[in-house]
């Protein structure tokens, strides 16, 4: 726990650190919070006040159905967020096992797992993510499968690039001495050694897939209305984008400004983990 | 179960092969080649050579990090080859490895407890505090310590841990990989003084592996040289003027720290060959002042003479 | 005239000083050793001599480099050109890493005499290869057009000595020239160095942790201790009548084929780092024979029989 704490505290006392941390938590706390923070809702129509451009009323604005347009954008992290989140998660989960299975045992798995990457590195994530969408069919559960698959290859590769580095190291033939098994040295050596340089590509690579899901939804194949998203919000201001131009303005800053957040928290944490050289492998 | 030697290598040989790629031929090189020795309990047997001579590889075939391509190795009569995995699992806890690079074998997330309490957790056991505070008290490291992760301590702070770990669970036989050969000489001195009171203390058997004769003839009871990975001298005391002419060479590579003994260098010429091309006689023939044409068409065998000294060679000096 | 005098040469990285009071003296066709712990200011004392201080942000604070009369740590770096790599030759610790691996052999050595001789390709080539020759390399020409991974590292430190004799120079600092060779091989690197130094008259600073070597080659010895001197002496009375404790303990650290078991003892602890040195002797927390005044009063470098001590309770002097 300790581990994961001091890199985290070290990094939020690095003025880029603490200005990107910042952001991402109040962005976190404020999605969470909508319900009680905003007096409207985001799915409830007010025609009359469609294209209200920003006020007191509406700080940001409403949209062609007169909806509040902040609250939506905060609904919309909600939705942006978690699934990036949780498809990047569950990409990290399967690379990390893959990896470390195939940089540990080497052999024909290795070589299986390295061919299927190495193929699925030469496509870039956008089209990986839009074949499988086209396959799965659009809607949340689609857009989540699409992401966690697109990014696998790159965590599979890191992960398998970290272990067979570390395989090497004196200390785990040191292990071995003592009569280790393959199983203790991979828990106990192998991957928390790491576990570090692929958590912050893991936490880089979220940005990357806010902005993946976004495109998603600009296509209409994320989440489907009314559940707001910014990539849906965003398509639907381009048809306004002269008379009402705030509507996708506001939607685009907030993938801007959270996207270059995680980066920066990102190189944050790599510098306060120390692990420039380490990250290069990716 | 009695009189036999703890630890005997049976002819044993270990070859690498590079796997080729696409252009290149796959390349094989013998880095042990059918070597035999016993070591007694007790004993401190010193292996010397120079890089490539196959010393590591050895000390890693005795605690059967690697497996022999041919040959076995027994501990206490029984072959390690032969063991079921949990069976070896469970021998493991009597011999222990000492590391070369102390700042490499010790893992930088562990504390030193963790390091220690290791052995114990591999093997499915658990530790105390009051056992990790007596192996601490063993290799003079202060109890305060425990706590310390690897990039607080010294260089040799971190040896010690590394005899701490491998001392760990009693063992009788521990394999020590030149564990002073990166330290400062006052550290190696401090280091090596650890190790003979620890054998002193606990009857324990080293298998030594270093490069430096001078250290070996100061530390061990029994002298094995190593050349391109074979043994050409086996000199079972150290005050045996060595024969090989290999041996010879590198007794007169170490100088004595004292002016008064200065004399003339008379330099082997050349360097060790590639392992993987080994001349067809000799090894050591290209770089030996007494080579005879027999030497670089015949491998000399390793004869033993009645005291147990064996050497390698055509022309042993002094004959 | 006195080919090199270090005199009274403190050093200071930023604002801490890892070395104060540094003084010794060598004449041509002597070998000094400068000997002591890591940690004890060998390799930073090689980088002064070298005027190579400001790569690592160092500079010389206080004291002279007297080289051939003139002192080094007055000149502007326009004038200190000439003296670096061609007066004054540098031999680092690793051959390894102290050649360009993607250029060939012939042209790093070349580029020698071509700046500081002013000679064209042809005749530094030439030159490169009757140096390579001199040094009894065989097929000095096909030497010249191979790389430097197709060389044993006995062979690569021969080509970076070669490279450091190119522009003829009058003093050489080795720094460590035989730790990351093969035994039989630094026997033969040791034996080379000596030779020269004796055959051309050279004077040679030779940076070693191996007492061995320094009792074979050495003229004469410093001993660094944490920064400081802790001894200067002629070989022989050094080994015979060391003066310093710290010299006595280090000449017990070599086990030797007389030893009986268990006298080979080591130094307790360790070398302080720059921000812990104690006052008084740094020397006093691992010194048997430390008193009081030790802990108080740092000893200052006072002339004795064979050489110069710091140590309140020298050895043989009083």
């Amino acid at each position: 726990m300790n581990a994961l704490a001091t890199p985290i505290i070290r990094s939020l006392r690095q003025p880029k650190g603490a200005i990107a941390g910042g952001w991402l938590i109040g962005l976190v706390l404020l999605a969470v919070f909508v319900p009680l923070l905003s007096p409207y809702a985001y799915d409830v129509q007010n025609l009359p006040n469609a294209f209200a451009p920003p006020s007191g009323a509406h700080w940001f604005g409403t949209d062609e159905f007169g909806r509040d347009l902040l609250t939506r954008i905060l609904y919309g992290a909600r939705t942006s967020l978690s699934v990036s989140a949780i498809a990047i998660g569950l990409s990290v989960t399967v690379g990390m096992c893959l990896g470390a299975a195939a940089g540990y045992l080497g052999g024909w798995f290795d070589r299986i797992v390295t061919s299927i990457v190495d193929l699925s590195w030469s496509f870039p994530e956008i089209l990986v993510a839009l074949i499988l969408v086209a396959i799965i069919g659009p809607g949340v559960t689609g857009t989540l499968v699409a992401i966690g698959v697109a990014y696998l290859a790159q965590f599979t590769r890191l992960t398998r690039a970290q272990i067979m580095a570390i395989k090497s190291e004196t200390y785990v033939e040191a292990s071995r001495s003592l009569g280790a098994s393959n199983v203790f040295i991979l828990g106990r050596h192998l991957i928390p050694n790491a576990l570090a340089p692929v958590l912050v590509s893991a936490m880089l690579a979220t940005g990357d897939a806010i902005i993946l899901e976004a495109t998603l939804g600009f296509f209409g194949l994320g989440a489907q209305p009314p559940t707001p998203s910014w990539g849906s919000m965003m398509s639907s201001g381009t048809a306004q984008l002269f008379k009402a131009p705030w509507i996708i303005l506001f939607p685009g800053l907030a993938v801007a400004i959270t996207v270059i957040a995680i980066n920066l928290f990102g190189d944050a944490l790599i510098k306060s983990l120390d692990i420039r050289s380490r990250m290069r492998a990716a | 179960m009695t009189a036999g030697p703890l630890l005997r290598f049976a002819a044993v040989s270990r070859r690498f092969t590079s796997p080729g790629g696409w252009f290149s031929p796959a390349r094989s090189m013998t880095a042990v080649r059918s070597v035999s020795f016993d070591i007694a309990k007790g004993d401190v047997v010193g292996v010397v050579g120079e890089s490539g001579c196959g010393k590591s590889t050895l000390a890693r075939l005795a605690l059967r990090l690697i497996t022999p391509t041919a040959g076995s190795v027994a501990f206490q009569g029984s072959d390690l080859g032969s063991l079921s995995p949990r069976a070896l699992r469970a021998l493991r806890g009597k011999m222990g490895m000492v590391f070369q690079d102390p700042y490499a074998s010790l893992d930088p997330r562990y504390t030193v407890t963790d390091v220690l309490a290791e052995p114990f957790r591999v093997q499915g056991d658990s530790v105390t505090h009051a056992r990790i505070d007596d192996l601490l008290d063993q290799v003079g490291l202060p109890r305060a310590m425990a706590e310390s992760y690897p990039h607080h301590l010294s260089g040799g702070q971190r040896q010690r841990v590394g005899i701490a770990r491998a001392l760990a669970t009693e063992p009788d036989f521990v394999v020590l990989d030149e564990p002073t050969a990166s330290l400062d000489v006052s550290i190696q001195a401090q280091i090596v003084t650890l190790l003979a009171e620890l054998r002193a203390r606990r009857g324990l058997t080293y298998l030594f592996i270093s490069h430096d004769l001078g250290l070996v003839r100061y530390f061990c009871d029994r002298i094995v040289v190593m050349y391109l990975g074979a043994v050409v001298e086996d000199l079972p005391d150290t005050a045996i003027t060595p024969r090989h002419p290999y041996t010879a060479a590198l007794m007169a590579s170490s100088f004595a720290p004292d002016p008064a003994l200065r004399r003339a260098i008379a330099p082997l010429k050349g360097e060790i060959p590639s392992p993987f091309n080994l001349p067809k006689g000799c090894a050591f023939a290209a770089r030996c002042p007494s080579v005879s044409e027999q030497c670089r068409f015949e491998v000399p065998p390793l004869v033993a003479a009645q005291d147990g000294h064996a050497l390698a060679c055509f022309h042993p000096l002094g004959t | 005239m006195t080919l090199l005098s270090v005199e009274n040469m403190s050093v200071s990285i930023g604002s801490i000083s890892p070395l104060n009071a540094i003084s010794f003296a060598l004449e041509r066709g002597e070998i000094l050793a400068l000997v002591g712990e890591s940690g004890s200011g060998k390799s930073l004392t090689a980088l002064a001599l070298t005027g190579l201080l400001h790569l690592i942000g160092g500079r010389v604070t206080q004291g002279a480099i007297r080289f051939d009369g003139v002192d080094l740590t007055t000149l502007p770096e326009a004038r200190l050109r000439p003296y670096r790599g061609k007066r004054i030759a540098f031999i680092t610790q690793n051959p390894m890493t102290a050649l360009d691996p993607v250029q060939q052999i012939g042209p790093q050595i070349d580029i020698v005499s071509r700046l500081h001789l002013g000679l064209d390709a042809r005749a530094a080539r030439a030159r490169s290869i009757e140096t390579l020759t001199q040094l009894r390399i065989p097929d000095a020409a096909a030497i010249c057009q191979s790389y430097p991974h197709q060389l044993s590292g006995g062979m690569k430190q021969r080509i970076v000595i070669a490279m450091a004799l190119v522009g003829e120079p009058d003093l050489i600092v080795a720094d460590e020239p035989t730790t990351a060779l093969d035994v039989t091989v630094q026997a033969q690197i040791v034996h080379l160095l000596d030779n020269l130094v004796r055959d051309r008259g050279l004077g040679l600073i030779l940076i070693t942790h191996d007492m061995g070597v320094v009792a074979q080659i050495a003229t004469s010895v410093a001993v660094l201790y944490a920064g400081r001197m802790a001894e200067a002496q002629e070989v022989n009375s050094l080994f015979r009548t060391p003066a310093h404790p710290y010299t006595t303990a280090l000449i017990d650290c070599i086990p030797r084929a007389t030893m009986q078991p268990g006298e080979l003892t080591g130094i307790p602890g360790t070398v302080p780092g720059v921000a812990d040195y104690p006052p008084g002797c740094r020397y006093h927390p691992r010194c048997p024979r430390a008193q009081d005044i030790c802990r108080s009063d740092i000893p200052a470098l006072r002339v004795i029989a064979g050489g110069v001590v710091a140590c309140h309770f020298a050895m043989g002097a009083t």
